[in-house]
């Protein structure tokens, strides 16, 4: 009879107060994902453990965590690809814990409500059409399922919470890519981009494509897009010398575009000072040890 | 730290990677010898290339512009290669992680996260200068397109040999270099960028959407493989330049 294997699984709890890492011990089981063996660890060991889930088929984007270290659905990752031994999960470092796996995303709703809205010319109903090389570009971005592994593994906010006020990050840059993309959208967001969503914050290292569990090429495709798309419109003398020969409009300024975001507020639409407050309760400062 | 896998090995190995070529490069660069094989084979080392200058003789394909006294030639022409290859997006992540620890990993924090009081430090991204100028890549990359054009003629160049046209060794390493170069170039960020990706609609741009699909984007899904393998073939280049010039090596004439 073959010798039963054993789990050994470190588990965060805590809240926003304070917590630390606790031990459970259970038998192995065959073609399980850590999300299985967290849930059996709440049914037999710690049934007030906190953790979020949905789907468990890696579609919609809540079951984010940090698996030995690296951000990663639990519902996809399998017990058999982890390496032998002591395995930790711990919430996402980004964002502040509310208790043990789960945090409060709400940050990147605030982010999403400065994103400009889609602005297509107006038509007459049934006036608008679209050739499909024109949509297939923005296919890709369609299959963002918003876990939010991106905004959390991306060093710029998750080193350095005050720039969570003036940096959008990943998730959203790849929203406006598909928002610049979009063959029916006229509004130009290119200084906005830079003034108020932050992109040159952003210097490529490329660990959000690394954690994307979609398979988004975030950096290749739409992160350096964008930046390209920024230097057309403020760092490039030709294409201005370009805009003035040919009698092009000069590209619209953050204040004009942030007319369009879906925000309520007035500090929302000001490009220098997003409402989006840097939270002092994410996971760096409640305990859980240093990356 | 609950990364518990060997993260720091790529970071090192970038490190070691990019030292190896930077100490080759200041090497071969302040020679100022040995970078032209004349009569019977007509090599130009690509770090020397295009030579302009007097001290050039023979090997100034493209005429003299005059003389810049002891200073190697190579000085001169690295600038515009060197801009390219250190504003690419490659090389940014690539020393961005390595060199800077800016993130050394992911997951893993910035080495200048917290400063030694505990606060954290503010971080500025590529909006300030000298990171700003970043944003100058697209300009190093039209330098770039003129560089590969002149190191494909100094492939051509290769191939003359006294009494017609031959080939030898070092004709397919320079070959060779010159594909490597055109890949890397056209799978450059900002060429993709230019020659397609601007465009709002492609289904109005049909040329450039076929160039973007069909060979800015392949290319640039690889643009690090290639990276390194030009990088590291415009070195091995050199040297074999280096080595059949000194005498250490025969080049041998295939016909």
């Amino acid at each position: 009879m073959p010798e039963e294997r054993e789990i050994v699984m470190k588990l965060w709890r805590g809240d926003a107060g304070g917590g630390a890492f606790e031990t459970y011990k259970l038998p192995a089981q065959e073609g399980e994902v850590v999300l299985d063996v967290v849930h059996r660890i709440q049914a037999t060991k710690a049934p007030d453990l906190a953790v979020r889930w949905n789907c468990k088929a890696g579609k919609c984007g809540s079951c984010s965590a940090e698996i030995n270290g690296r951000p990663r659905l639990m519902c996809m990752t399998r017990m058999s690809s982890l390496p032998i031994g002591e395995i930790t999960v711990s919430p996402m470092r980004g964002f502040p814990i509310m208790r043990d796996l789960v945090t409060d995303v709400s940050y990147n709703f605030e982010v999403a409500k400065q994103i400009p809205s889609f602005t297509p010319a107006p038509k007459p109903p049934g006036g608008y059409r679209m050739s499909q090389v024109d949509i297939d570009r923005g296919q890709e971005f369609h299959k963002c399922i918003e876990c939010f592994l991106c905004q959390n593994v991306c060093h710029v906010i998750r080193d350095h919470e005050d720039n969570k006020r003036v940096y959008a990050g990943p998730r959203f840059f790849v929203r406006l890519a598909e928002l610049e993309m979009h063959p029916l959208d006229t509004l130009d967001r290119r200084a906005y981009i830079s003034e108020a969503m932050g992109i040159g914050l952003c210097n490529i290292t490329k660990c959000c494509t690394e954690v994307c569990p979609e398979d988004i090429h975030i950096t290749d495709n739409a992160i350096i897009p964008l930046k390209e798309r920024v230097v057309d419109a403020r760092y490039d003398p030709v294409a201005w010398l370009g805009r003035k020969l040919l009698g092009r409009p000069a590209p619209l300024s953050a204040v004009q575009a942030a007319r369009y975001t879906g925000a309520a507020s007035s500090a929302a639409r000001s490009p220098s000072a997003r409402a989006v407050p840097a939270s002092p309760e994410t996971a760096s400062s409640t305990g859980l040890p240093a990356d | 730290m609950l990364r518990n896998d060997r993260w720091w090995l790529q970071p090192l190995a970038t490190v070691l990677g990019l030292l190896a070529f930077v100490a080759y490069g200041t090497w071969t660069a302040f020679r100022g010898n040995h970078y032209f094989v004349g009569y019977p084979r007509d090599y130009l080392s690509p770090f020397y290339s295009p030579c302009l200058v007097n001290s050039c003789g023979k090997a100034a394909d493209f005429g003299h512009l005059g003389g810049i006294g002891t200073v190697s030639p190579a000085l001169v022409i690295l600038i515009f290669p060197m801009g390219f290859r250190l504003t690419c997006y490659y090389y940014r992540k690539a020393y961005y992680r390595s060199f800077w620890a800016s993130p050394p990993a992911c997951a893993v924090a910035d080495a200048g996260s917290t400063s030694p009081s505990g606060l954290r430090s503010h971080y500025s991204g590529e909006t300030r200068f000298p990171l700003v100028l970043q944003n100058a890549h697209r300009y190093f990359w039209y330098f770039a397109v003129l560089f590969a054009c002149i190191l494909t003629w100094d492939a051509v160049e290769a191939f003359r040999f006294p009494g017609g046209i031959g080939m030898g060794l070092g004709t397919l390493f320079f070959v060779i270099n010159a594909a490597l170069i055109w890949i890397y170039t056209l799978g450059c960020h900002a060429c993709r960028h230019i020659c397609g990706g601007s465009a709002k609609r492609f289904s109005r741009s049909r040329v450039r959407y076929r160039f973007w699909r069909d060979v800015f984007t392949p290319l640039n899904h690889h643009h690090q493989l290639f990276a390194w393998m030009s990088l590291i073939f415009i070195a091995w280049t050199d040297l074999y330049v280096y080595l059949v010039s000194t005498g250490a090596v025969h080049d041998p004439r295939f016909f």
